[in-house]
């Protein structure tokens, strides 16, 4: 039987702009995977948490808030933490270019902008996990 | 080994990799390995409708099964589509309460394939959560809109929840509703047509002849806002010593391993026969044969049986 | 030469291979008619302009009256950061202003709170206190501009700010001008900024109708909102019918309460979005107008002509904006802001460019306020009224949207109304659906975006981007730490219990939220005394 790919999508923080992280689990169910969405509103702490209990591959962040440079690097620390760096971070939302570099640097494997078609989404996690 | 020990320390990482490994089926030598430690945990399922506020519910009992620093692991299952594979599992969004408590471990499951409330893999799963020292396990079905008869086979009790919306749904499930209910539970009981609901599913349970000495209990809860909630959670636990005190508990256990090991030699049968028995391509021959009408699925059968007995 | 002679003639010829419809789904003729209008009835479909049903436009004169309110939505890092944007914009132009807030303060948490990390005067301006309040609007005098603030939850808290800084200025509440978006269902629909459960928000809602028909006369009240619900992914139609579905809820909870319903019904505005398909979005407009005109003269039976009015506000769609080649955001928004002044808008905020990105810089907004200047000044369009009335087209599309938004009212309906539909996640699901399907048509390419899955470009185009500095949080935080120092803090802790006390024993919570402002309470005292009473919304699980 083909490994499932198992990934968590979360909305952290206050932004509730969750159109593009539905369209993504969306789509991503659609490609055959098993999709874990945490709803609005949520701690990294919580999202952390739940990733290492779902055994997920990756865990997809969307933040459209502006929040990006002090959540993405507590997600990194908190999996540092709890011993859980194998699961790889990727993101999406309304990032400037010059932090995408900081965010990858830092550790996060990718950073979608908004227009970025599902398939491409769906191409690179395949490809990355396989 | 080192794994196991780091399971049986309630490990948090150690707990979701075994559960993947069992769920793929590829660390065969695990279940044996945990077997040993299980038997302690206290099976609950909650099934019911769509929308009939099951996630809530959960979220609303499990920080009452935690009281006395007891664990609580919860198994959340929904349904994975049948077109892509995939599945959107959105159960968490209600249990974000409970994400972070130390002594609790959520897991949601997709259904891959199996078409009743659970998912094939899901018993397995409970085994682990089981031997990583959980007290209470708590089951949620996939709520299709019919009764799931195996979350029955699994729990030692079984809730069934209703919302006063599920009106005709109801009807059709009824003798369902009967067979598995330990405890039904009437849920956003603050609107109206719960207590004729309540009334109705009454009248349904005294008519049913039953020779049994637990009365099923019918609750009225409002889950987001904690109403009936205590009263749950203590009719799970007299019945939970009812069971223990009548005995029944070891019958019913033994029953559903009874059950879980025939279940396992047909799975094993039916490997084996495709496998190493049926030669596929030969198969293919004759269901041309008997398309034809030269041959009859009888006669493929007789076949087939001669290679085994 | 007739119809069937050009039909003829037109079924010869070649097509265009796509797909003729508009974002709504609605399928587009090559040509329209008069057959298309043919029960048309002038005097009873559009009549003049300021005349019911109002579908040329709310006012006689319109536009050679007066141009719309050029009002572009800004606010970021302290208050001090977007009082001086204000004035900049001012300097520039702009005729009325409109409040960004950042998240924090949207759902009524101060920057303090641990879920506000991070997030402190990123999105918006960051409000704790009455004194955040008092420097926002230092130096701009409240008599003289109208200001818009998009808020939801702590709509009460905000307004009862305003007010207070309008007496501290001398101004009083009676000439106050300006709008609350205040519109809680389609935050739970759509936006998803909450606090309270349903029930509750209403009664918050009903109270700040009922304290402004008497206090704050020239205040709207409610914003009813269509723009985050299509910016979440609704077609036109939806955000039209979904719109004015929330509208008659407000006023149905209004007339409940027992308020006459010219009491508040004039005080209503909306807020709509402008999306890509130009025609499709005029023909919005025009439906809307007429469709509240007439189920508020007929249903509600109003009286006040001021009730039938749909006067709004207009933003350029913030979804259609494409972080590739930045500079066609541009012309994007020039075509959506021209739509919407075709379509009537009383005003208009046109998005930057750069929004895909980060909050717009000073060179981006000015570009896209000088955008809404150029239509005013120099293309003619606001010189004739409604110009394309009687386009044979437009009107077509005006009737079918108007019909299928009864549709819609009648399917809402059977689920027992607005409330108890977002409670069974109808209009989330719709929502989320029409998301997800247009996503798929521009992958499939059955729709265009240029730049995106038509005419796209290797390299990236390097713009110029506004940053918030982190020292925005701390400094936010220590103002914070001051007030809290420097206030009466006894006097606080009364006035929070007594509003407490007015949120459990039902009276008006209006006065308890000024008294409460006034000596300094924060946002996040004021909702989380009310959270304990009213509880806290958890959203259905709906894809």
């Amino acid at each position: 039987m083909e490994k499932k790919i198992r990934i968590l999508i979360g909305k952290p923080g206050l932004d509730g702009h969750d159109r593009g992280a539905k369209v993504i689990a969306a789509a991503l169910r659609d490609a055959g995977f098993e999709v874990i969405y945490t709803g609005l509103h949520q701690l990294s702490e919580s999202i952390v948490e739940a990733a290492i209990q779902e055994d997920v591959d990756i865990i997809g962040l969307s933040i459209l808030s502006g929040a990006h440079m002090t959540i993405f690097p507590k997600i990194l620390d908190l999996l540092k933490q709890k011993n859980a760096e194998h699961i790889i971070v990727i993101g999406g939302g309304i990032i400037p270019e010059e932090d995408i570099k900081k965010l990858l640097k830092m550790g996060v494997k990718r950073i979608f902008t908004p227009g970025a078609p599902t398939n491409e989404i769906v191409y690179y996690i395949k490809s990355i996990i396989h | 080994m080192t794994n196991l020990q780091n399971l049986l320390k309630a490990d948090k990482i150690t707990i979701a990799r075994a559960i993947t490994q069992v769920e793929n089926g590829t660390d065969p030598k695990l279940l044996e390995e945990i077997f040993p430690h299980t038997g302690n945990a206290y099976y609950i399922g909650i099934t019911g409708p769509p929308g009939a506020g099951k996630s809530s519910l959960v979220n609303a009992i499990v920080p009452k099964l935690l009281e006395n620093n007891k664990k609580v692991g919860i198994i959340a299952v929904d349904p994975t589509s049948p077109f892509s594979g995939g599945a959107l599992l959105g159960d968490r969004i209600r249990m974000n309460d409970l994400a972070l408590n130390e002594n609790v471990f959520i897991r949601s499951m997709a259904t891959r394939g199996s078409l009743g409330g659970l998912a094939s893999k899901t018993k397995d799963v409970a085994l682990v959560l089981d031997a990583a020292g959980m007290d209470y396990i708590v089951i949620e079905t996939v709520g299709v809109g019919q009764v799931e008869l195996d979350i029955a086979q699994v729990c030692d009790t079984t809730v069934v929840v209703l919302v006063p919306e599920s009106g005709d749904a109801i009807q059709a499930m009824k003798a369902g509703i009967l067979e598995v209910a330990d405890i039904l539970v009437v849920n956003k009981g603050d609107r109206s047509g719960a207590d004729r609901l309540i009334l109705e599913m009454k009248f349904a349970f005294e008519l049913r002849a039953h020779n049994t000495d637990w009365h099923n209990p019918i609750l009225k809860t409002t889950a987001i806002e904690n109403i009936g909630i205590d009263e749950l959670v203590s009719t799970i636990k007299s019945h939970k010593e009812h069971l223990e005190k009548s005995g029944k508990l070891e019958i019913e256990r033994k029953n559903k391993l009874t059950l879980r090991v025939n279940e396992l030699i047909e799975e094993r049968i039916k490997s084996h026969l495709h496998e190493y028995v049926i030669d596929q391509k030969q198969l293919k021959k004759m269901i041309d044969k008997a398309y034809e009408r030269k041959i009859t699925p009888q006669y493929i059968i007789d076949e087939i049986a001669k290679k085994i007995f | 030469m007739s119809k069937d002679n050009w039909k003829e003639k037109f079924s010869k010829l070649k097509e265009r291979d796509i797909n003729f419809s508009n974002l709504s789904k609605i399928k587009i003729n090559p040509l329209y008619t008069p057959d298309d209008n043919k029960d048309f009835d002038y005097e009873k479909d559009l009549s003049y302009p300021g005349e019911y049903p109002f579908t040329r436009g709310v006012y006689p004169n319109m536009y050679r009256g007066r141009l719309w309110t050029m009002r572009q939505f800004s606010g970021f890092g302290t208050p001090k950061d977007t009082n001086n944007r204000y004035k900049y914009l001012l300097k520039h132009g702009q005729t009325g202003l409109s409040v960004a807030f950042d998240f924090p303060t949207l759902y009524g948490k101060d920057s303090d709170d641990p879920m506000s990390l991070g997030e402190v005067g990123k999105c918006g301006v960051a409000i704790d206190t009455l004194r955040d309040m008092e420097i926002l609007f230092d130096g701009i005098p409240l008599e003289k501009i109208s200001t818009s603030m998009t808020i939801n939850p702590p709509a009460a808290m905000l307004l009862a700010m305003y007010i207070v800084v309008g007496e501290k200025q001398g101004v009083p509440k009676e000439v106050l001008t300006g709008t609350i978006q205040n519109d809680m269902l389609k935050e739970y629909q759509a936006q998803k900024t909450w606090i309270y459960p349903p029930e509750p928000s209403m009664r918050i809602i009903t109270d700040i109708l009922e304290y402004c028909s008497e206090n704050v006369p020239k205040w709207n009240t409610i914003s009813i909102s269509g723009y985050h619900i299509r910016e979440a992914g609704s077609t036109a139609l939806q955000e039209l019918a979904f719109t004015l579905a929330n509208g008659f809820t407000y006023v149905d909870y209004g007339i409940n309460k027992g308020l006459p319903v010219d009491t508040f019904a004039p005080r209503l505005s909306f807020f709509f979005n402008s999306h890509l398909d130009f025609f499709e979005e005029i023909a919005k407009y025009r439906a809307a107008r007429r469709i509240w005109a007439k189920l508020m003269k007929d249903k509600y039976h109003a009286q006040d002509p001021k009730s039938y009015l749909v006067r709004f506000h207009t933003q350029t769609a913030g979804c259609s904006l494409t972080a590739q080649q930045p500079e066609n955001n541009i012309i994007r928004t020039a075509f959506q802001g021209l739509a919407a002044v075709l379509g009537g808008t009383q005003s208009l905020h046109t998005n930057s460019m750069d929004e895909t990105y980060a909050l717009p810089t000073e060179k981006a907004v000015k570009i896209a306020l000088r955008t809404q200047q150029l239509i005013a000044y120099e293309t003619g369009v606001p010189n004739t009224i409604d110009p394309l009335g009687g386009s044979y087209y437009v009107e077509a599309l005006t009737d079918e949207l108007e019909k299928l938004t009864y549709e819609y009212f009648d399917k809402i309906e059977t689920l027992g109304g607005v409330v108890p539909a977002i409670e069974k996640g109808f209009f989330q699901r719709e929502i989320s659906r029409s998301a997800y399907e247009y996503q798929k048509a521009l992958e499939k390419k059955e729709k265009y975006h240029v730049g995106v899955n038509i005419f796209e470009e290797k390299e990236n185009v390097e713009i110029e981007l506004l940053k918030i500095p982190e020292e925005v949080e701390i400094d936010q935080n220590k103002s914070l730490k001051n007030v809290k120092q420097e206030r009466n803090n006894s006097k606080v802790k009364s006035t929070l219990i007594h509003l407490r006390n007015a949120a459990e024993n039902g009276e008006n919570l209006m006065p308890r939220i000024l008294d409460c402002v006034r000596e300094y309470a924060t946002l996040g005292e004021m909702c989380g005394t009310l959270k304990e009473v009213f509880g806290i919304y958890k959203e259905p699980i709906i894809f």
